[in-house]
């Protein structure tokens, strides 16, 4: 085991870890907080497969922007902020039983398909300069392709959460399902 | 660095944000848990972009468009669960059960329609 495999084994197992702790944790903003760890360890990881600039959009989007947006929605929906026994469905012991299955299907197939692949690290495989210069020269397309995806998203997302322009076309939801609402 | 590491780590944090969807009640649980699928699949993707040494550097360019895609899905997703907050006061998605139809009145729907097959002349 060479050094960069013992630090990407230590960095796998936090990753791990921590997203274990986000689906069993019985608090929901603790959950939200172990993504965030869970996440910081994967773009440490990333960082030692030499792949520095998707490591730092890795931390800005998801560090920066989705735990927060997930933190807004948590507060916003008046969730229990203490400890709450309700967030597992009664379905758990299925659930695990699918994700064990998973796991040992995945586990075995790729220690099986990729016992012998290695792989000589060198630096500046992933720096911004270099995606960069493939983004804008072999994936335009896809690139412009996701800007109006992005607005899409953005345009759906305010359509979505503004109640005074559904008004209009679909009709107030709580006077349409009466007064239990 | 062998590949079977991140691939063994990618297919771990899959499972357990398999089980996250499965297990968890809260809509907001359930999109943190797809959060962590999406981001074993960035880790597969950057791994194997790196073992295969691609000239485009095709996996860590779809790594990226991942990463925003998963931005723009939780935005709507968010988006979602606060429009069924809204009209339902909450979002345990074991009580929404709106599309569920009740053995009884199944029953009653599939005897009206026996009985309407067996007017019909053939």
């Amino acid at each position: 085991m060479t050094a960069q495999e013992v630090v990407f084994v230590l960095l796998g197992a936090v990753t791990v870890g921590a997203a274990v702790l986000v689906v069993t944790t019985r608090r929901l903003v603790h959950a939200a907080l172990w993504l965030v760890v869970s996440f910081g360890a994967l773009a440490g990881s990333f960082l030692v497969l030499t792949a520095e600039f998707v490591a730092w959009v890795q931390v800005l989007i998801y560090v920066g922007a989705v735990v927060v947006l997930l933190l807004f929605g948590i507060m916003l929906t008046r969730a229990p902020i203490g400890r709450s026994d309700a967030l597992d469905s009664g379905n758990r012991w299925a659930a695990l039983a699918v994700a064990a299955a998973t796991a040992g299907v995945l586990v075995t197939v790729v220690v099986r398909g990729f016992k012998d692949a290695y792989v000589p690290l060198h630096a500046g495989a992933g720096t911004a300069g270099e995606l960069g210069r493939s983004v804008f020269r072999g994936w335009v397309p896809a690139f412009e392709l996701l800007s109006l995806l992005l607005l899409a998203a953005l345009v759906g997302a305010i359509v979505l959460s503004r109640t005074d322009i559904a008004n209009g076309t679909a009709g107030d939801p709580a006077r349409r399902e009466g007064s239990g609402g | 660095m062998h590949v079977v590491y991140p691939a063994v780590v990618a297919a771990l944090l899959f499972s357990v944000g398999v089980y996250g969807v499965l297990a968890r009640r809260n809509a907001i649980l359930v999109l943190m848990s797809v959060e962590l699928m999406l981001g074993a699949v960035t880790l597969n993707l950057v791994a194997f972009d790196i073992w295969l040494r691609d000239r485009l550097h095709g996996g860590q360019v779809l790594a990226l468009f991942v990463i925003a895609i998963a931005a723009a899905e939780v935005g709507l997703g968010l988006a979602i669960a606060l429009m069924v907050f809204r009209t339902r006061r909450t979002i345990d998605v074991d009580a929404l059960r709106a599309l569920h139809e009740d053995r009884q009145d199944l029953e009653e729907r599939q005897d009206r329609e026996d009985s309407e097959d067996r007017g019909r002349p053939r």
